[in-house]
């Protein structure tokens, strides 16, 4: 699956391209600042709301346009899904630890990792706590699975 | 009774910075969403990066699932980082301007050699803090502000209009919480 995502010469110029523009608009709507964010929490500052709903319209747009007017994505081959997570307890248990960080603050993984772009190297403490929470999920949704790890790579 | 004490919460001016610089911004996040998404047919997010890298450097299995998407991701949010530089020395450091943009009112500027860097002024151990309360909630909760947020409602999922009710909510509760409790910034 990835040996064909990465074996076009232009996959992995696009994805730094589109990770280049989503960066740059990160900055500029501010919200890789978390003082703005935490603004918004604290209904102080509306603002951002035109970035989350301007953002999901854009996406929106291509993602409901781009399967009826072009057929396979050009650089994979891939077809054009939706992004559809199957809805559990875990997205309702994990989206309010998530919340809990976010509200506590101001960051989520994207604005951080653009706050370091505009210079913001307090933000490292909030990477590295991001990995380290990354980590220890990873390391105890591991557990019951390890026996079947050798049988079953693929996910 | 809530909406009557949400309402007394609201501000004179609910868009004290203007709304201009938060819609193309908005607008540049999904465009870079988009660009992948037509190329690739990869709805991608941000925050499964934190998982994939992990698989450079442990075994578990939870991380290894990830070995197939973990180069590209890396590619994604250097791209995410070089992005946010480019603002920084383009608008951030006044090279360009325009009347869409608006210049930071929080945190502090600050001048490099030309170059002007933002840096926040929240407290480290709340960006610690939220960080490790972030990692673990967005991967056990399938994604974070990007990909349930940007491509999941974009995909209208009702998995991620639950994932971002619950933790929009939760924030917003939390963040009146810390700064009730008077921990500024």
């Amino acid at each position: 699956m990835a040996a064909d995502h990465e074996a076009h010469p232009l996959f992995m110029p696009v994805v730094f391209v589109g990770g280049l523009i989503f960066g740059f608009g990160l900055g500029f709507s501010h919200m890789a600042q978390p003082e703005i964010v935490l603004n918004f929490l604290q209904f102080e500052d509306f603002g951002l709301l035109f970035v989350m709903f301007g953002a999901a319209i854009v996406s929106g747009l291509a993602i409901f346009g781009a399967p009826r007017v072009l057929g396979r994505a050009p650089f994979t081959g891939s077809p054009y899904e939706r992004r559809l997570k199957s809805l559990d307890k875990n997205v309702v248990i994990g989206g309010g630890i998530f919340g809990v960080g976010w509200g506590l603050s101001g960051i989520c993984p994207g604005a951080a990792y653009a706050s370091l772009g505009i210079g913001n190297y307090a933000i490292l403490w909030g990477i590295a706590g991001m990995f380290i929470g990354a980590y220890v999920q990873g390391y105890w949704r591991s557990e019951p699975l390890e026996s079947a790890t050798s049988a079953t790579n693929a996910d | 009774m809530l909406i009557t004490e949400a309402v007394a919460f609201l501000p004179a001016d609910p868009f004290p910075n203007g709304i201009e610089h938060y819609a193309v911004g908005g607008a540049l996040v999904g465009l870079g969403v988009v660009v992948i998404y037509l190329a690739t047919g990869i709805a991608a997010g941000a925050s499964t990066f934190l998982e994939s890298t992990l698989s450079y450097v442990s075994d578990r299995s939870r991380f290894q699932r990830y070995r197939a998407s973990r180069d590209w991701r890396v590619v994604f949010a250097l791209g995410i980082v070089a992005g946010a530089f480019v603002y920084a020395l383009t608008f951030q450091s006044g090279l360009v301007s325009s009347s869409l943009h608006q210049t930071a009112t929080t945190g502090e500027l600050r001048d490099v050699g030309g170059l002007t860097i933002w840096v926040t002024e929240v407290q480290p151990w709340r960006l610690f803090l939220g960080g490790i309360l972030i990692g673990i909630g967005t991967r056990v909760g399938k994604g974070c502000t990007s990909g349930h947020g940007v491509c999941g409602v974009g995909s209208a999922s009702s998995a991620s209009f639950v994932g971002v009710a619950t933790f929009l909510l939760v924030a917003i509760g939390i963040a009146q919480l810390v700064q009730a409790l008077g921990v500024s910034p």
